[in-house]
Parts: C-alpha cells; sequence; structure tokens
C-alpha cells in the first residue's frame, strides 16, 4: 500500500468517535467560502449591514418621531433605541437564512460542489459546520458593522449591549443550523421560497416595531415560541442592559436550534451522498 | 503477484425495486488499467461511486486495499482520485484555486500544494490558464482540470466516468495521451466508457456490462478473439431492401447482424466474402471491410448496438 | 423492421402574417401561461401581503401613533389609512418587477429563450412589448386584491378610492419598465437582485414618504421622493382614499412624471431588447 499524505492523514483518525461524517477539517469548507468571498461577494455582504442602518433611520428617527417613548419592562425607551436590537437580530437571521439556503441549494442541486467535497476524504459534517461557519462570520460582521453606527448614536444605553455582537452569531449560528437541514430537504427554488413566507411574517409580527403587549395573550404565546422573537428579545435584553434568568431561556433555545439543525443535516447529507 | 486493489463479490445495487448493479464479480490488479464497458444505464457510473465509497450497495461484498467501504469510507477516499460523469469543479474558484482548496480537502498542507499545484497545472497544460475562472475554459480544459484536481492527493487509484463524453476528437486524444502517462508512473486506472474505440485504447482488461449485468470480462484482443470473426463486412442496399436482401445472403457466412441503416456479416475474410457476393449477383450501394472491434462483440452479447 | 415515409410538405402552414402583426401578444400569452404554474402561489401573496403589511404596520404601528397623535390623526386621519396607499403602489412595484425583471434575465442569461423566440418572426419590440403587457396584467390583479384588503380594513374613506386603483398600477408599470430596460442590459445577474433590491428598492420603499409624509423627513432627503414613482403614486392615492390636500398642479405633475417614465421604460426596453437580440 502506498502511503501518501492523504491517506496517512486519513488513517490518522482511524477509529475515531464518528470517524465517518467528520475529519475536522471543517476549516477546509471555511476556507473555500473565504477564497470565494474574497473574488465576489463584497457588495452583498456589505449591503446586508446597509439594510438595517436604512430601517433604523426611517423607522426609528422617522416613525420615532410620531410615536415618541416606548415602554419596556417598566422603562421609558427611545423608539430607536427600542428596535435597534430587534433590526440586528433580523439581520443576523436574514444573513445566516440566505447563506444557508439559497447558497447552499445552489451548491447542492446546481453546482454539485458539495458532491466534489465528498468524494474527499471529508465527512457531511464538516461540509455542515464549514458553510455554518462561514454564516457565522457573517452574523459577526454584522454585529459588529451595526454596533459601530449605533452605538454611538446612543442607543445602546448599557455596557452589557457588547455582548450583542455574540448573540448575534449564536443567533445566526441556529438559524442557519436550521436553515441547512430544511435546504437539503428541499427540491426546487419554488419550495424554497416556502421558507422565505415563513420570514416574512415573523419579520412583522416579532415586537420588532413594538410590544407585543398589543397582540391578545394567545397571540403573544405563540409569537414568543418564534425564534425571531427569541432572537429580538435576546438582543434586546443585552442592549438595554435588562438581564435577567429569561436571556438563559432565549439562549438554550438556539443551542437546541444549532443540535437539530446540525444532526438533521449531517444526516441528509449522508442520505443524499450515500444513495 | 500482490493481491487484487479492488475485488468485487456478488456486488448489488437497488434503488428502491429496480436493479442497477446486479451481482457482479470482477478484480482490479495494482497498475492496471480497467474498463467498464456498456451503454447508458448500464450500471457504470453507479458501480463507480459504490467503488468511490460515497454510494453504499444493498447487497455483495467489496473491499478496496482491503478495506469495506462501508466501514472505512474516508480512508478508501484519501486513496482515490475521482472524476465524475458530471464535472463539478468550483465555479467560483479559479483554475489553481480549484487544485488548491481541493488538496485542503484532504487535509494536505499548504507548502505542499504549492509545489503540486505547479506540477498539476504543467500535466493538465493548463498554465496559462491558472488564474482564469473556471467557466471560461473549453470542455476538454475542464475535463483535464477534474483529472488534475483528481491527482491532488497522490492516489493509487484513479476513477475516470466517461472521462471524453462529449469532447471533440482532438480534445479526446491529448486527454487519452495524459491518461497513457499516468498509467507509465503506475497509477491504476478505473475507467468507464460507452466508446468502444476508448476502452480498446486505454484498457488492459475491461467488462462488459449491460443492463447492470457483466456480459463478459477479458483484455480488449481477447473479447474480440472470442466473441467476432477477425473482420466485419458492413453493407447498404438502402433501408427498403436491407431486410429483403440480409435473407439471401444468411448462410454466406459465420454470423449476420441486421442493423437498421445496413447489414454486418461476420468473416474471417471480409473481401473473399464481397466477392462472393457480387458474383452471387447482388449489388450493395455501398460496401466496407473493417476488422472486428469491441462493437460487435457488445453487438454479439446483447443483440443491440453500444452508442443509440 | 418498419420503413417509415416522412411526406413533405405536409407541415402545418404558419401564417407568417399572423405572428408579425400579433408577436407581443403571444409573448405575453406565453408569459401568461408560465405565470399561472404559481398562480396559487402568486395569489396567495398578493392577498398575504396586504393582510401582514396593514396589520403588523398598519395597526400594529397604527396604534401606539395614534395614541400620540391624538385626534388629529396623521395627515387628518388614522395611521392605517394614511399607510394603506403607499402599501398599494408598493405592492404594484414588486409585482411589476418581478415579472419584468425575472423573465428578462432569463431570457437572456438564463434559458436564453428570447433568441429562440426571435429565431421565429418575433421580433425584440415584440418580446420587449409582450413581457411589459404580461407584467401589466399581474400588476392589476395583485393591486385589485390589494384594493379589496384594504376595503375590508375600511382603510378607504373616499367616494373616488376606486381611482387609486389605477394610479397604483401605473407606478407599478411605469418602474417596471424602467427595471425591464436595465434588466435587458445584464450579463451577469448574481449581483443585480441583491443591490438592486437594498440600495435602491428598500431606500425608495422606506424613504418616499411612505412611513410618514415627505415633508416631516429633514429637507435634504427630501429629494428621494421626487425621483421615486411610489412617492408620486402615493400622493394621488391619498388624495383619492381619504382626501389628502393636493393642489391640481401637484397632481398634473404626479402624474406627468409617471406617464414620462412609463414611456422612457417602454421605449428603451424595446430598444435594448431589439440590440440585444441583433448582436
Ligand atoms: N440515484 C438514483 N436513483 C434511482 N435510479 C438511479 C439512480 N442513479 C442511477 N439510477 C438508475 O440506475 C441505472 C444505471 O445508471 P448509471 O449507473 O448511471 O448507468 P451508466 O453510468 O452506465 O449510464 C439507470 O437506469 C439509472 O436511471
Ligand atoms: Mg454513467
Amino acid at each position: 500500500m502506498i502511503i501518501s499524505a492523504a491517506v496517512a492523514i486519513a488513517e490518522a483518525r482511524r477509529g475515531r468517535l464518528g470517524e465517518r461524517v467528520y475529519s475536522g477539517r471543517s476549516r477546509a469548507i471555511f476556507e473555500r467560502g473565504y477564497i470565494a468571498f474574497k473574488s465576489s461577494t463584497w457588495m452583498v455582504i456589505l449591503s446586508g449591514f446597509v439594510e438595517p442602518v436604512l430601517y433604523l433611520f426611517a423607522f426609528g428617527y422617522g416613525l420615532g418621531e410620531l410615536i415618541g417613548n416606548i415602554e419596556s419592562n417598566g422603562l421609558s425607551i427611545p423608539y430607536a433605541a427600542y428596535i435597534a436590537p430587534a433590526l440586528l437580530a433580523t439581520s443576523a437571521m436574514n444573513g445566516a437564512i440566505y447563506d444557508s439556503t439559497m447558497n447552499i441549494f445552489f451548491k447542492l442541486n446546481h453546482d454539485r460542489i458539495y458532491h466534489g467535497m465528498l468524494a474527499t476524504s471529508l465527512g457531511p459534517l464538516d461540509v455542515a459546520l464549514g458553510e455554518i461557519g462561514l454564516a457565522l462570520l457573517r452574523g459577526f460582521l454584522y454585529g459588529v458593522g451595526f454596533m459601530a453606527v449605533v452605538a454611538p448614536l446612543g442607543l445602546i444605553p448599557s455596557l452589557w449591549g457588547i455582548l450583542a455582537i455574540p448573540a448575534a452569531v449564536l443567533i445566526a449560528f441556529g438559524f442557519a443550523a436550521v436553515g441547512m437541514a430544511l435546504t437539503t430537504y428541499m427540491k426546487s427554488f419554488q419550495q424554497l421560497e416556502i421558507i422565505n413566507i415563513f420570514l416574512l411574517p415573523m419579520f412583522l409580527f416579532s415586537g420588532s416595531f413594538y410590544p407585543l403587549s398589543v397582540f391578545p395573550e394567545w397571540l403573544q404565546f405563540i409569537i414568543k415560541a418564534l425564534p425571531l422573537s427569541q432572537a429580538i428579545h435576546l438582543v434586546r435584553g443585552l442592549t438595554l442592559g435588562q438581564i435577567n434568568i429569561g436571556l438563559l431561556g432565549h439562549i438554550s433555545y438556539f443551542i437546541v436550534m444549532i443540535v437539530v439543525g446540525l444532526f438533521f443535516t449531517t444526516k441528509r447529507l449522508n442520505a443524499l451522498f450515500m444513495k | 503477484m500482490s493481491s487484487p486493489l479492488i475485488t468485487a463479490r456478488g456486488l448489488t445495487k437497488k434503488f428502491d425495486e429496480f436493479v442497477a448493479v446486479d451481482e457482479i464479480d470482477f478484480d482490479v490488479a495494482r497498475g492496471e488499467s480497467f474498463g467498464l464497458l456498456g451503454p447508458n444505464g448500464a450500471g457504470k457510473s453507479t458501480t463507480m461511486r459504490i467503488i468511490g465509497a460515497t454510494s453504499q450497495r444493498t447487497s455483495g461484498d467489496l473491499t478496496i486495499l482491503g478495506m469495506d467501504p462501508e466501514k472505512f469510507g474516508p480512508q478508501i477516499r484519501a486513496h482515490l482520485g475521482v472524476v465524475p460523469q458530471q464535472d463539478n469543479l468550483d465555479m467560483q474558484l479559479s483554475v489553481s484555486e480549484n487544485l488548491y482548496i481541493y488538496g485542503r480537502y484532504f487535509g494536505l498542507s499548504r507548502k505542499f500544494l504549492k509545489t503540486k499545484i505547479e506540477e498539476l497545472l504543467e500535466f493538465a497544460q493548463l498554465e496559462e490558464k491558472r488564474n482564469a475562472k473556471v467557466e471560461s475554459l473549453s470542455g476538454g480544459m475542464k475535463r483535464r482540470l477534474t483529472i488534475a484536481r483528481g491527482l491532488v492527493s497522490e492516489p493509487e487509484i484513479l476513477m475516470l466516468d466517461e472521462p471524453t463524453t462529449g469532447l471533440d476528437p482532438q480534445a479526446r486524444h491529448i486527454l487519452w495521451d495524459r491518461l497513457f502517462r499516468l498509467k507509465e508512473q503506475g497509477v491504476t486506472l478505473v475507467i468507464t466508457t460507452h466508446f468502444m474505440d476508448e476502452a480498446e485504447q486505454l484498457c488492459d482488461r475491461l467488462v462488459v456490462m449491460d443492463k447492470g449485468k457483466i456480459m463478459a470480462e477479458g483484455s480488449p484482443a481477447q473479447l474480440i478473439k472470442d466473441y467476432s470473426t477477425k473482420e466485419v463486412l458492413e453493407i447498404r442496399f438502402g433501408s427498403e431492401r436491407n431486410s429483403a436482401m440480409a435473407e439471401q445472403l444468411r448462410g454466406m457466412c459465420d454470423r449476420i447482424e441486421e442493423l437498421p441503416d445496413r447489414i454486418l456479416l461476420y468473416s474471417e475474410d471480409g473481401e473473399a466474402l464481397l466477392e462472393k457476393i457480387y458474383s452471387a449477383g447482388m449489388h450493395p450501394k455501398t460496401s466496407l471491410v473493417r476488422r472486428s472491434s469491441l462493437e460487435d462483440v457488445f453487438l454479439r452479447l446483447t443483440g443491440r448496438t453500444l452508442v443509440d | 423492421m418498419s420503413t417509415s415515409n416522412i411526406r413533405q410538405g405536409s407541415l402545418e402552414i404558419v401564417d407568417q402574417e399572423k405572428i408579425i402583426s400579433r408577436g407581443s401578444l403571444y409573448v405575453a400569452q406565453a408569459r401568461l401561461a408560465a405565470m399561472m404554474k404559481w398562480v396559487w402561489m402568486i395569489l396567495a401573496i398578493a392577498v398575504a401581503n396586504p393582510v401582514l403589511y396593514l396589520l403588523s404596520i398598519g395597526v400594529g404601528v397604527g396604534a401606539f401613533i395614534d395614541k400620540s397623535a391624538g385626534p388629529a390623526g396623521i395627515d387628518g386621519v388614522k395611521y392605517l389609512t394614511f399607510l394603506a396607499p403607499a402599501l398599494l403602489a408598493t405592492a404594484a412595484i414588486q409585482g411589476a418587477i418581478d415579472e419584468s425583471v425575472f423573465p428578462t434575465l432569463e431570457g437572456f442569461n438564463g434559458w436564453k429563450n428570447f433568441f429562440g423566440m426571435n429565431a421565429t418572426p418575433i421580433s425584440g419590440n415584440q418580446i420587449a412589448t409582450g413581457v411589459f403587457l404580461a407584467s401589466f396584467v399581474r400588476v392589476v390583479g395583485t393591486v385589485i386584491i390589494y384594493w379589496f384588503v384594504m376595503l375590508a380594513f375600511g382603510a378607504l374613506e373616499s367616494s373616488k378610492a376606486w381611482l387609486a386603483i389605477p394610479t397604483a398600477v401605473m407606478a407599478g408599470v411605469a418602474f417596471g419598465s424602467i427595471t425591464q430596460a436595465i434588466a435587458g442590459l445584464l450579463k451577469d445577474e448574481n449581483m443585480f437582485f441583491v443591490i438592486f433590491n437594498r440600495f435602491i428598492l428598500m431606500p425608495l420603499f422606506l424613504f418616499s414618504g411612505t412611513f410618514y409624509p415627505l415633508s416631516s423627513m429633514p429637507s435634504y432627503l427630501q429629494w428621494i421622493g421626487w425621483i421615486s414613482p411610489l412617492w408620486h403614486s402615493t400622493e394621488l392615492g391619498r388624495y383619492l382614499t381619504y382626501g389628502h390636500a393636493l393642489t391640481q398642479t401637484m397632481a398634473i405633475t404626479h402624474m406627468v412624471f409617471l406617464l414620462t417614465l412609463l414611456v422612457l421604460g417602454i421605449f428603451f426596453s424595446r430598444r435594448i431588447f431589439t440590440q440585444r437580440l441583433a448582436k
């Protein structure tokens, strides 16, 4: 048997837990994304950052003028400071969903890039983690960029607010994991559109623009169970410094999303490529 | 003689009820160039993917370098270079980036890849295209890049699924030349094709597949010898009359095959047979004497042509 | 063995004259047939979109605005009533873009089916007109549905309210014809959507006096409204649905603006399509 470097590397992992689905090299996928990104999508990334800023100015200041302050947990808060964290959470979601649906669907069904990857000694979990890693990087960049705009405007009253950046990453992770899992089940772009159809109402009703208290009790209950609402409350709690045990609940919610999403993605990729 | 690199016994693959690969047996020895010849839908690609540890067999035994692909997928794939039927190059990356990142998928170091990429670009005759986007490459260049990519991990076995389908004759010859070089370097080749000339050119030994089954096995020369005559006379009387004439020709030669547009007459001496036909008062519109090929072997085994 | 006899000259006679005179209708028909495949999706979106926006922003945000604005309201009415005409025109624009940009990009870059059509006697002009007509139909449908949802929400206060349908359609087709022309120029669609959506459509949507009167925006931002078909149409719509104050001069200005855009859009689409197909 000829022992090439590639063989030696693969043999070194023999006997490890999950060796058939994970080779410990998701960074190679990450590296690919970085190279591809360097040469193409700067404008797209930049534009994802511009969107929440535009909303902040249009709604936060424009509507804020008409609305005045908003009550949140007994505090009276300027409208812009109220919606800023919601916009951050939403952009983390949108970026992650775009990366993990459209993008992945294309690579899966059109470019057949994953076929190439999985013909090497990589496993499906490497692919899933690597791709999601990119979504996290994007979530991180949006978080930092948005904070750089809103903090100087005085919209982050609490020092805890700095934690909104890792929170954005966590949120992006959750949505990317679940988004990718769903994408692996989709057969056409039209089916993919279904995801977007769920996103719009979620965006409109998850308490981005006003407290959920305007809704009837039963509806509040449903909305609170939705991931975007969880995300908004997590980030808002941090930027407004309203730290309480509830935040741990939101965090656990996203950890569950991550675990479930990764599990199904790996399982599905395995099934798709081991047919 | 060392043990075979690949051993398949009763290898079967079903998609639901449909049997794509039906209890096939074969061995591939180190350093040989092994072919799977068969028409579209014969089960060649399916067999290749099972060997490539990217598809699970339904039943049967398979060992690759002594390992079962079901248990040691990543380890086996580290030994293989794969050139799939459908190019799956990374359209977002340049030529050299494609080679680089594929090497990274195997965990190879940047330093190693730096020199390896140069070597491969030269091998694939793509040095001038190193910074080009994949989209701008011609079909033949894409194929050479895919082969170069498959070689980045210095594999022992290179799996080529229809390497030249869709290429023009010149691009095919360039590609064949590259594959000969690999063979000289001792790389074991597993090739599928539905072109009999390609199988004759490239393969030391091959199996003829049809509808998931292996119909025959041997070297191209041996197969021709076993299943066909030395020469073939092809004659045409025009599509209306071929059928009627075929009846009269029966008995004049070893074997006769009637195709929609022509009649094939199998004989050890084609010219002599043609003389005989003329002297019997029959006047084909066109006639051609040629040597038997794998196409004739396939026709004999299945009653159908390879490319329809 | 079967010998097939292919008779010559048995082909159906193609009426060249007819194709030449009605080419754009054939193209529009083909586009509408393609739309019919997603007709349920299109209808669902056409209904869900207004319901969701009117509920979330009109009613939801409106509750807070109406509370702080008091009985005077915004522009003299409830926030929902104020907002609805702007959303109506937005939906028209969105529908028009969907039906002009996507088919154009597909036709030139994706399937390239425009080149196939052009190999028949159908001309570039007719393809451009046909795509436009199909998008017109979609816009009219979307706007009518939206209008009825507004009615159900009680957002229509004037007896002239039905005239807001044509003014919203105008915004849609004016914008759609321009984007059709632009899409005809594109060789590579990848970045276009995202950039167009976020750097052009989104700012126009947010800063065209959609959510609050243009006059309450800083004066250095008000030009956005003036170049935006959305604002021009919204002003007309507000006048028609609840009697927003509008001088005759301004009303004419708004209409002239929208018409000019439409004429330019159609003119350039036809020209660009013809030139591109001739290449
Ligand atoms: N993933 C699959 N699901 C169902 N049927 C398949 C799948 N892949 C291949 N087949 C069927 O198996 C048969 C053999 O296919 P394939 O191995 O691709 O043949 P070849 O490569 O010889 O042309 C074909 O009839 C094909 O339709
Ligand atoms: Mg095949």
